[in-house]
């Protein structure tokens, strides 16, 4: 049946129908409609589990990651600041192989301080070991969750998953989402099974053990690697077994419209939505223009996103986030990911938006079309650019003089 | 795409109406998209809410350009620039709002040319412990101009309030019912409007954003007491009001207020500075004699910036 959830909404029942046992939770904006949900249907005795509110977000991943070594199905959540505050304890767990899923709500971070989204928070973790799926709808959000156990609980992985979904533009907005029967799920994700691997009090096991001379290290971060790796695989693989159940199949790749595209917009999460109505026009003006989004970023598929880019010119990466010193950090991924191969796209154009939430009109969308176009025809690809109006520097600027007004009249 | 926006302030119930019209749509087989803004995230703070149906998936998101409705829970907020009540509106853009005007009367005192409809609520029993259901009534209105039927919105009402007391939900159905009913004349007055424009349409004037170092381009505020500028006290809806007669000059209220806003005339008095009290009425709470009364807002505060302030040596 269909109904309408929010993003919130939707984790919280992905939690519930992947029947997580455990959930040690902090609240945080936008994220606390989550926790909020969740504790309801445990005291109205709808759903059996045990919630633990614990008294920070370190310690909530440190209690994620043991209860998860014990062989227990673990969900928690957070957002932003949340997440850096953790963020010792999901390098951490993640080496420690227990698989669990962390939600994350993204939520641009300080300084100056927001509420709105971006990704810099759950960037900040991408080289955590957690394997990252990032979602554009509420239905994803639902969907990816019962992926996201699947995927990390697989011998073959071993890693806990992030999952992300946009703050405010998904957190918050309600859209028609259909809950996975409980048929489905018990044939998708079965119980799990933590074999030897399960840690108990009569069966006593250290770990994260002390390594000391770099070789040994050497040997475990990298086996790490493969897992995430494999995390490639294994995601096609289920992603096909949840659409033969569902008739919702998750790729690696969700490529709108891109199968002759010459110009093609790339980018994650929630925005990618208004990609695909700016596409729609475009489409309609006769332009040939497609939307790549990658659903995981970690493992990074660099092989199925250079071959969806077969054949088209230019391609404008749109970076919700900034690495101060470098820029946007999908554009870093991207090319990196093409840079051998030979039939790459003529034009990679860097476009920075949507930070802290501000919005991306249509017209905008048209115009890195265009650019992008122009860029691969010319050959002279433009610098990175900041999305950003005079009208918005005018409005900055106004501020401004009314924050600095104490500054001059002192000096 | 039908686009809507409520506006409200926190607590006026405009999220709630969002997500009432949204179940409506969704019940006759729309497509639906609804979402709150929280702005301050405060009781009494400027907030709206947006409504998205289609018949098609809908792939827009964030905040509505050129609504098709606006429907206003508040006429004060007319006033607030900060509301952004008459942002980005289109032509064609209809304006409802909650208030005991006549169109022309409230086109008059706004000054505006635009068409606008007008929603009349009943009157609260008790301004303290009664609110009309002004969520279930926005919603009504707006699904009547929408041309949606009445069962849809009063299975959204069940939906959307279940959790209310029997007595609480025979109340929204009767309001929603006399709101539905307001509105007959204008009904469907509301049509849906094409995808957003086209290609075509006007290049956004991005600039290059110059480099400005640290002194300027860090997020400090340097000039004292800037908050002062925010008019906090336009979120009010209930304002205390100090009646000196049975005051003790006890110092109660003055040191209970959260915001600063009570201070002391030449006699020893409180007063209230109107500009910034936002109305949370802990002072009353607080007052011993009960010397303090709320009084309900009537929007006469935008008129007077300073409000009926009571402290005469300020």
């Amino acid at each position: 049946m269909r109904q309408l959830l929010t993003g919130n909404g939707a984790a919280a029942w992905g939690m519930r129908l992947a029947g997580a046992e455990y959930v040690p939770a902090f609240p945080i904006t936008p994220q606390t409609e989550i926790i909020e949900t969740i504790s309801g249907w445990i005291s109205s005795g709808e759903l059996d589990a045990r919630m633990v509110t614990m008294d920070s977000e370190h310690s909530m991943l440190t209690a994620a990651g043991t209860a998860a070594a014990t062989g227990v199905r673990v969900f928690t959540a957070t957002s932003s600041q949340g997440l850096l505050y953790a963020m010792e304890m999901l390098y951490t767990v993640a080496g420690w192989r227990a698989p669990f899923v962390l939600v994350n709500v993204s939520r641009a971070l300080s300084s100056p301080i927001t509420l709105e989204p971006d990704h810099n928070d759950v960037l900040a973790a991408r080289d955590s070991g957690f394997l990252q799926i990032h979602c554009s709808t509420c239905q994803e959000v639902v969907d990816s969750l019962l992926l996201a156990y699947r995927l990390g609980e697989d011998e073959r992985v071993r890693l806990p998953v992030i999952v992300n979904l946009d703050g405010y533009y998904l957190s918050f907005t309600r859209e028609p989402v259909i809950l996975p029967g409980e048929d489905v799920v018990s044939r998708f994700l079965p119980p799990y099974d933590p074999e030897e691997t399960q840690f108990r009090a009569k069966d006593p096991l250290s770990q994260g053990v002390a390594v000391l001379g770099g070789s040994h290290y050497s040997y475990f971060r990298y086996e790490t690697h493969y897992a995430s790796q494999n995390g490639l695989s294994v995601f096609a693989e289920i992603g096909r077994e949840f659409g033969d159940l569902t008739g919702r199949f998750y790729s690696l790749l969700e490529e709108y419209r891109t199968d002759d595209a010459e110009i093609v917009f790339f980018m994650i999460g929630s925005f990618a939505t208004k990609a695909k109505e700016a596409v729609n026009r475009l489409r309609d003006a006769g332009q040939k223009v497609g939307l790549l989004r990658p659903r995981l970023l970690r493992p990074f598929p660099e092989h199925a996103i250079a071959a969806a880019l077969r054949g088209v010119k230019g391609v404008a990466v749109v970076d919700q986030n900034i690495s101060f010193g470098k820029g946007g950090i999908l554009f870093a991924e991207l090319a990196s990911a093409l840079y051998h191969i030979k039939e790459r796209p003529l034009a990679l154009v860097s476009f920075i938006g949507g930070l802290g939430g501000r919005d991306i009109s249509n017209a905008e969308f048209y115009e890195m079309a265009r650019v992008t176009a122009e860029a691969a025809q010319s050959g002279k690809i433009p610098p990175p650019r900041l999305l950003y109006t005079k009208e918005e520097l005018a409005r900055i600027q106004g501020l401004k003089a009314i924050a600095s007004a104490g500054l001059h009249k002192e000096q | 795409m039908f686009r809507i926006r409520f506006h409200g302030r926190g607590g006026q119930g405009m999220k709630t109406a969002s997500r009432i019209l949204g179940s409506a749509f969704f019940l006759e087989g729309y497509e639906t998209q609804d979402a709150p803004r929280y702005g301050a995230e405060r009781r009494g703070a400027p907030m709206f809410a947006y409504v998205r149906a289609a018949k098609t998936t809908i792939f827009e998101r964030g905040i509505i350009l050129r609504p098709d409705l606006v429907v206003v829970a508040d006429e004060s907020l007319l006033l607030l620039q900060s509301a952004g009540v008459l942002a980005d509106l289109a032509e064609h853009s209809l304006l409802l709002i909650s208030s005991s005007h006549s169109p022309e009367e409230l086109q008059k005192k706004l000054g505006m040319v635009r068409p606008l409809l007008t929603l009349s609520m009943p009157v609260p029993k008790d301004i303290f412990t009664s609110h009309p259901p002004q969520s279930s009534a926005c919603a009504a209105a707006a699904a009547q101009l929408l041309g949606l039927s009445l069962q849809s919105v009063r299975q959204a009402l069940h939906m959307e309030l279940s959790g209310l007391s029997d007595e609480k939900m025979a109340e929204n159905e009767e309001t929603a019912n006399s709101a539905f009913l307001q509105m007959e004349p204008h009904r469907g007055r509301v049509g849906e409007q094409p995808e957003t424009g086209s290609v075509s349409e006007d290049r956004p004037s991005w600039i290059i954003l110059p480099f400005e170092d640290a002194r300027i381009s860090s997020p400090a505020i340097h000039g004292e007491a800037t908050s002062l500028l925010m008019d906090t006290g336009s979120w009010r809806s209930l304002k205390p009001f100090i009646h000196k007669e049975q005051c003790s000059r006890c110092d109660l209220c003055h040191t209970y207020c959260p915001e600063g806003a009570i201070s002391f005339d030449n006699d020893g008095y409180p007063c209230i500075d109107y500009k910034h009290c936002k109305g949370c009425l802990i002072c009353l709470v607080q007052c011993p004699l009960h010397a303090i009364e709320a009084v309900q807002e009537d929007g006469s505060f935008h008129n007077n910036k300073q409000g009926d302030d009571q402290c005469d040596n300020s």
